[in-house]
């Protein structure tokens, strides 16, 4: 039998092998540079590929990045440590994508080289490569300083000596200049149509450089305030005298944006602002506030698990949600309709402040509050999201609370027992419930299945908006010294919020500016660079415990510190035959998982560079402060 | 059976294999030259905050030359200034980072700069002299009955010259052991630098949380407590700090 097998084996090598184009056929499973680039559809799903390369710091795919600046509480045994560690790692935010910018680098030597391809499709391909590598020195400059600025795809000539490819770091203000001009010729070959949300057009361009030049531009007013944070050669640290240009050129960018009128504030839903605002995140047909984001399609495998994560445990469509806990540190900046910051009353004399529905407490004020947190009270996909921590019993003064979700336990005076904390908890210590007594709403997908495991959500990541163009616009207006128009782009934003009352260009101050941003921006990615650049981090995250006291005095404070996670716990009255049974009281607490209190010091302004890219590269200067 | 004979000759070759070849070129000795010292300035240890914590800890690094990529051995400081690292033999050159404690580095004689070459053959014992922004040249505790402690301490600004920083805030430390620092307080008071009027007079108080009536300050029979001052320089992220003292309830 062996013997037969044999003899076939040999006889079908014989038949096949040594024909002539054995050596020279064309591989079947690699496209190469000709035939990519000889046809729109493959240039451009290479093109594709670099979209995907596009770097988040805080992204809806990511949600635990939020809960590091107690914006945020993190409702994950696994991601307590956050709220654990009094430091931020030096090596934080560090990026040194080299290797994405080379692949920008050969794409664009490559499909200028392309004869195949039509001059139009060309010449839109190569702009938006430019613009993701704009996009990505601008990542690289806002955490690493100023980079070596590399347009080129380099090639090493195995001559024994690479110090040719090592080059040093260009000056803060050079990587700036250059994301600048960039996407100034970037735009000139974008398309001009704001119906083009997910792939480069003119109008994130624009967006971009309002940003950027506004970064660089407090980077330069305010780096005076932290004379240490520089290099002598300019790697970090912008001159002061510099700090007016960039602002002109950002209020320039966003004016051009602005007059354009080609987007303009999400405005579908007026009858309820707070539904407004959460729409703006999750509407994606025609959404006219949008610039720029990141999409994601249902059975495509590119989808987002935010909702998942974040939906409230009560109703949730899995045995899990609920992680990202909003902290009252960030409620208490939603001022009320009369313009001005109000903590929460939640005392009258000595007694409890007693309310007759649990979100009254929440009542008249900004709507972003009830747009970007799932308060306790409300609805989440039209079901109740059963947020309370327990029965308060009025007589005795006793707490009555279960330990598990929607928990079972015997009032006093009653002969059964019955539920006596809410499905969503909050539960001290319980993992998925909302121990800070808040959900997050932003970016959450209200579609039926989002929280599915198997489904998900399409809903996309919002990187660019309109809304965030006037604020920069705000802002770069209030610092070149017209009151007025910061005013006038600063007040939009609030009549959208439901203020009725207008800020007068007098009360326009760098406080109420920062204050702006913080709660229309919240969960957006932009605290963190924000503190940064307004050279502020280190006295928000300034290692010291606060208190409720601590937070209540701090609201409207650019620099108050904001160190720890606190919450604000909903109970039910229990007190029958009394006018307050049934009514709600309301307890600040901190969540116990929260244990330090959070530092940001001069050495977290750039983060390190790692030893080995020094070792590799001696020209590369360290950065500061570390 | 010719299949298993097989295989246990090869086992065995292996495992005369390994018995040949392991043991001997592949072990390095640990490193055995112990360098110890303290980082001092006119003979007085630099006090700094405990090394727990190693991102916010000051350190300085040591480098050599010659085994391919560069890296620095960081060695960090203990509380009270001193330091100790276990190395191999051989020149190493060391440098303070600038932005590493509260101090600044002295010119080195020899390389004209803040590296400060160092050869290690044998164990070394070597005081490093720096110079700092302020020091605590004394501080004094008491406690009252009512859980108050009281600071009285002296500072000194050594830098006076256009290097110099203001003081940000001056604080007092608690603790119940023997580590103190702003991470490692039951009980702390500060003062801001702006109302600091008498460098060499200031008093500062803070209360312990727990009472101490019974002469107790919360853990099991605990009758005394360990404190220090430090001082916060504006723009400088780690203090200085006096001696850390053991007070005693009666």
């Amino acid at each position: 039998m062996k013997k037969i097998y044999l003899i076939v084996m040999m006889a079908s090598l014989l038949a096949s092998g040594c024909s002539k184009d054995f050596l020279t056929n064309d591989p079947t499973s690699i496209l190469k540079t000709d035939q990519v680039f000889g046809s729109k559809e493959l240039a451009f799903s290479a093109l594709a590929d670099l979209y995907k390369g596009y770097v988040d710091l805080q992204t809806i795919t990511n949600w635990s990045e939020f809960t590091n600046y107690d914006e945020a509480f993190p409702s994950e045994a696994g991601n307590y440590w956050r709220v654990q560690q009094t430091d931020y790692p030096y090596d934080w935010w560090s990026i040194w994508n080299y290797d994405y910018i080379r692949h920008i680098n050969i794409y664009i030597e490559r499909c200028r080289a392309s004869k195949a391809l039509a001059d139009e499709d060309k010449q839109r391909f190569i702009a938006e490569a430019r613009f993701l590598r704009a996009a990505n020195y601008f990542e690289l400059v806002k955490r690493m300083g100023g980079v070596p600025i590399i347009t080129e795809p380099l090639t090493y000539d195995y001559n024994g000596d690479p110090s040719y490819l090592q080059h040093a770091r260009a000056k803060e203000s050079e990587v700036y200049d250059f994301v600048l001009a960039e996407l100034d010729t970037a735009q000139q070959y974008l398309p001009d149509d704001a119906g083009v949300q997910d792939r480069a057009s003119k109008g994130v361009c624009l967006a971009m450089q309002s940003r950027a030049a506004l970064y660089a531009a407090s980077i330069a007013k305010y780096g005076a305030m932290t004379p240490s944070v520089s290099l002598p050669g300019g790697e970090v640290g912008i001159p002061t005298a510099e700090a007016r240009k960039y602002y002109e050129i950002s209020r320039k960018a966003s004016l051009t944006l602005v007059n354009s009128h080609k987007y303009s504030l999400y405005m579908k839903k007026p009858e309820d602002l707070s539904d407004n605002f959460a729409a703006l995140f999750y509407d994606k047909s025609n959404n006219p506030e949008v610039i720029f984001a990141q999409n994601f399609k249902l059975k495509s495998g590119t989808i987002e698990a935010w909702t998942l994560n974040n939906q409230p445990r009560a109703i949730a469509e899995e045995a899990q949600g609920g992680r990202l806990n909003p902290t009252l540190n960030l409620a208490l900046k939603y001022e009320t309709l009369d313009n001005k910051y109000t903590p929460f009353v939640l005392k009258n004399g000595a007694d409890y402040a007693y309310y007759d529905q649990e979100t009254d407490i929440f009542k008249n004020r900004d709507a972003r509050l009830a747009g970007t947190f799932i308060l306790p009270g409300s609805q989440f996909k039209g079901k109740d999201v059963d947020i309370w921590a327990g029965y308060y019993v009025a007589a005795t003064g006793r707490i009555i609370t279960s330990n598990v979700f929607g928990g079972l336990a015997q009032l006093p005076g009653r002969n059964y027992k019955e539920k006596v904390v809410g499905g969503s908890g909050p539960i001290d210590g319980l993992e998925f419930g909302a121990q800070t007594g808040f959900y997050v709403r932003k970016f959450m997908d209200p579609a039926t299945g989002s929280g599915q495991i198997g489904t998900q959500s399409e809903v996309w990541w919002v990187r660019y908006r309109y809304g965030e163009v006037l604020l920069n616009l705000a802002e770069a207006e209030f610092e070149l010294g017209n009151k007025d128009s910061a005013a006038i782009f600063l007040n939009m934003i609030r009549r959208r919020a439901g203020f009725k009352t207008d800020l007068t260009p007098t009360q326009i101050t760098f406080d109420r500016i920062v204050h702006e941003r913080r709660v229309e921006l919240a969960f957006e990615g932009h605290e963190l660079f924000d503190n940064k650049r307004w050279r502020i981090a280190h006295k928000v995250w300034n290692g010291q415990s606060i208190s409720i006291t601590d937070l209540d005095n701090g609201i409207g404070k650019a620099a108050a510190p904001n160190t720890m996670a606190y919450g604000l716990w909903s109970y039910k009255v229990y007190a029958p035959g009394t006018a307050n049974d049934g009514k709600w009281i309301f307890k600040v607490v901190k969540p116990s998982e929260v244990t330090a209190a959070h530092r940001f010091q001069t050495g977290n302004y750039y983060s390190k560079i790692n030893q080995d890219i020094i070792s590799n590269n001696p020209k590369i200067v360290k950065n500061p402060n570390q | 059976m010719k299949k298993y004979r097989f295989l246990y000759y090869l086992s065995l070759m292996g495992l005369l294999s390994i018995g040949i070849s392991s043991c001997q070129k592949d072990n390095f000795e640990a490193p055995k030259t112990r360098f110890t010292g303290h980082l001092v300035y006119q003979g007085k240890p630099i006090q700094v905050k405990n090394t727990g914590d190693q991102i916010s800890a000051v350190y300085f690094e040591l480098w050599q030359s010659g085994f391919g990529k560069s890296g620095a051995i960081n060695v960090y400081l203990n509380q009270d200034g001193s330091f100790s690292a276990l190395l191999f033999n051989g020149d190493y050159r060391l440098v303070i980072p600038s932005s590493q404690g509260p101090f600044l580095s002295l010119e080195n004689e020899q390389t004209h700069s803040d590296t400060i070459p160092l050869s290690l053959h044998g164990s070394t014992d070597m005081d490093i002299e720096v110079l700092p922004y302020y020091m605590v040249d004394k501080a004094d505790f008491s406690i009252g009955t009512d859980s108050v402690v009281t600071a009285t301490a002296s500072i000194s600004k050594i830098i006076t010259d256009n290097r110099a920083k203001d003081i940000e805030s001056v604080s007092l430390y608690v603790n119940r052991t023997a580590f103190v620092d702003e991470d490692n307080k039951i009980a702390f008071g500060s003062i801001a630098g702006s109302d600091i009027t008498n460098l060499s007079s200031i008093k500062l108080t803070a209360k312990i949380p727990e009472d101490i009536s019974g002469g107790n300050i919360g853990v099991a029979d605990q009758d005394y407590f360990y404190a220090r001052v430090g001082v916060k320089i504006s723009g400088v992220d780690d203090r200085i700090f006096s001696e850390i003292v053991k007070v005693q309830l009666k």
